[in-house]
């Protein structure tokens, strides 16, 4: 069955007042689908998340969730429906991982309202759906940045969203982190929830993405299938890397291997 | 409990020795209405000398604390207070102002906010207007800045002011003391200290998300102007009202809520309460040092700096430094 469409972008343009960073910009992401948005650093990929977020206002175009045009959306239904993982978020003081998962709720009630049972137990079940619950009254300042990563994802959870924007989720991880939080990326869009994210990890994107945006100088370069835009042909463009793209594991996984370390 | 302590203790200590049994005694009798055999020079010493200046001190002490607090959130700093931000010089130059030109007691404290909020919007207009830096060392930098050019305002004012009156006052005053407080001091230092705690008391949740950045705040549905005006607003005006009864006292607002966050953690649920007690402990056992400890009263700002500077440093470098 062909599901609607959730998130639709329409010619957006994104920027700052005095700098405009990106234009063009039209995709439309489904629940349950993982639309991956690589391209160079420098690219726009982070204004436009907070643009999408209405974090920053848009220069131009239009974005609308299940139809409805969002620009006069007040911040906090905003926050209801988009779930927000930022590259390296949760500041720096001691808060527990508990008490920042429950910040997740912070748009399901009133500015002087404190936690409701509710969004204890919201919290919680964010906590353990991403499988730390026993990092819950652990602080902050004291677990690793793979620990941090899924806490916001926990946090983004947390926030009830239809849609799980996640800015380069794996960026500052390990190896095994890394592989944890993509699958655990798969595994919310098989619950019905619509993700976007960024990374610079092609192999993540065929790994389990619906669809590939490939942001370059502001503008959609690329937006299909990622065995259709991740090619040699795209990758030298974008990235100006000489890369093979590979079939391995008997067809099951795709990689990019460089040509030669020039 | 150190509270509790402290007052028992503030109340007996000082010229005229009151026993914690004479002082329980006449608490007794005030709470039930009964007679007391406490000696009625006793009663006036407690009720009409020490109580005023004891809850003052109380007052301050939470206000700037509290404030500090607040500061320390919303600037995402456990550097900043409102010593740093330049709020006290502020306050104290529209305090200073307000003494100058022989003003009530009101339209002092009026001026000393107006003071505290021109400072601490200056030093965050500054703060946001110089990107590309390290934001926290523009804005310690910039509260330093903007704080010597207002405390070269308070030069200025001390200089035309009249030798044998004003300047001794402002002089005296300059330094922290609680020792001029009387009952009608009161009211204007726990009105608008009242009126500051409770938006921020009604914000906390809000203002734990602060403390994650504007843009992190923002994508978690927080109006993030409107609570950071709010905020300041609120911790200034408990500033202001601090400092144009006690005068500038610092290290209070910035070494108190550190210590209230190694105690209970950064959650300003339990963070705002803890900032409060400590702050008004702390001080009222700093007045009460500065009162008995020789034969003249010693200025509060000099002893809280005393006190504070060695635990500063003990945290700087031995603290976490993730608190």
């Amino acid at each position: 069955m062909e599901k609607e469409t959730l998130l639709s972008v329409e010619d957006l343009a994104f920027g700052y007042p005095e700098r405009l960073v990106g234009s063009g910009v039209s995709f439309a992401l489904r629940s349950g689908e993982v639309l991956c948005l690589l391209g160079p650093n420098g690219g726009g990929k982070t204004t436009l998340f907070k643009t999408i977020l209405g974090v920053l206002s848009p220069c131009g175009g239009r974005i609308a969730v299940a139809g409805e045009d969002v620009s006069t959306w007040s911040r906090q239904r905003r926050a209801q429906v988009f779930g927000y993982v930022p590259q390296s978020g949760g500041g720096t003081l001691a808060f527990t991982v508990f008490e920042m998962v429950l910040m997740g709720r912070t748009a399901h009630r009133g500015p002087f309202s404190a936690p409701t049972r509710e969004d204890r137990e919201a919290a919680e079940a964010a906590i353990e759906g991403v499988g730390i619950s026993h990092l819950a009254r652990r602080e902050w300042t004291r677990i690793s940045g793979g620990e941090r990563q899924l806490a916001l994802i926990a946090r983004a959870l947390a926030q009830g969203p239809q849609i799980l924007v996640l800015d380069e989720p794996t960026a500052n991880l390990d190896f095994g982190n890394q592989l944890r939080v993509i699958a655990e990326l798969r595994r919310l869009a098989e619950r019905g929830l619509a993700v976007f994210f960024s990374t610079h990890h092609p192999e993540q994107a065929f790994a389990i993405a619906d669809e590939v945006a490939i942001l370059h100088d502001g503008r959609l370069a690329q937006l299909g299938p990622p065995e259709k835009v991740i090619t040699a042909a795209t990758m030298l463009e974008v990235y100006g890397a000489e890369v093979d793209v590979l079939s391995v594991g008997g067809g099951r996984f795709r990689v990019c291997v460089p040509r030669a370390l020039t | 409990m150190a509270l509790l302590l402290a007052l028992v203790v503030a109340f007996s200590s000082g010229a005229y020795d009151v026993s914690p049994g004479d002082l329980f005694s006449l608490l007794w009798s005030r709470l039930t209405g009964t007679a007391t055999t406490v000696p009625s020079v006793v009663e006036t010493v407690v009720l009409q000398i020490r109580g005023p200046r004891i809850v003052a001190a109380m007052l301050v002490g939470a206000a700037l604390s509290a404030a500090g607090a607040a500061y320390q959130s919303l600037f995402r700093n456990p550097l900043v207070s409102p010593d740093i931000l330049g709020v006290s010089s502020g306050a104290a130059l529209g305090a200073v102002l307000g003494i100058y030109l022989s003003l009530p007691v009101a339209a002092i404290e009026a001026l000393a906010f107006v003071g505290g909020l021109v400072a601490v919007f200056s030093v965050y207009a500054l703060a946001s207007a110089i990107r590309g830096r390290d934001p926290i060392l523009v804005l310690v930098l910039g509260g330093i800045v903007i704080g010597a050019l207002l405390g070269s305002g308070v030069s200025l004012l001390k200089f035309l002011a009249d030798p044998y009156n004003q300047l001794p006052a402002i002089t005296f005053w300059l330094l922290g003391s609680l020792a001029s407080v009387d009952q009608s001091d009161l009211a204007v230092l726990a009105v608008p200290t009242v009126i500051g705690l409770v938006p921020l008391v009604l914000l906390r949740w809000r203002l734990d998300v602060m403390t994650l950045g504007d843009e992190e705040a923002a994508a978690l549905g927080v109006n993030v102007q409107t609570v950071r005006i709010v905020v300041i607003a609120a911790a200034t005006l408990m500033t202001a009202a601090a400092v144009s009864v006690g005068g500038i006292i610092g290290w209070v607002g910035l070494v108190m809520p550190h210590l209230a966050r190694l105690a209970v953690g950064p959650s300003n649920a339990r963070l705002l309460p803890m900032a409060l007690l400590f702050g008004a402990a702390f001080l009222l056992a700093v007045d009460t040092v500065a009162r008995t400890l020789g034969e003249v009263e010693l200025p509060l700002g000099v002893l809280t700096a005393a006190v504070g500077t060695p635990v500063f440093l003990w945290l700087l470098a031995f603290g976490r430094r993730d608190i």
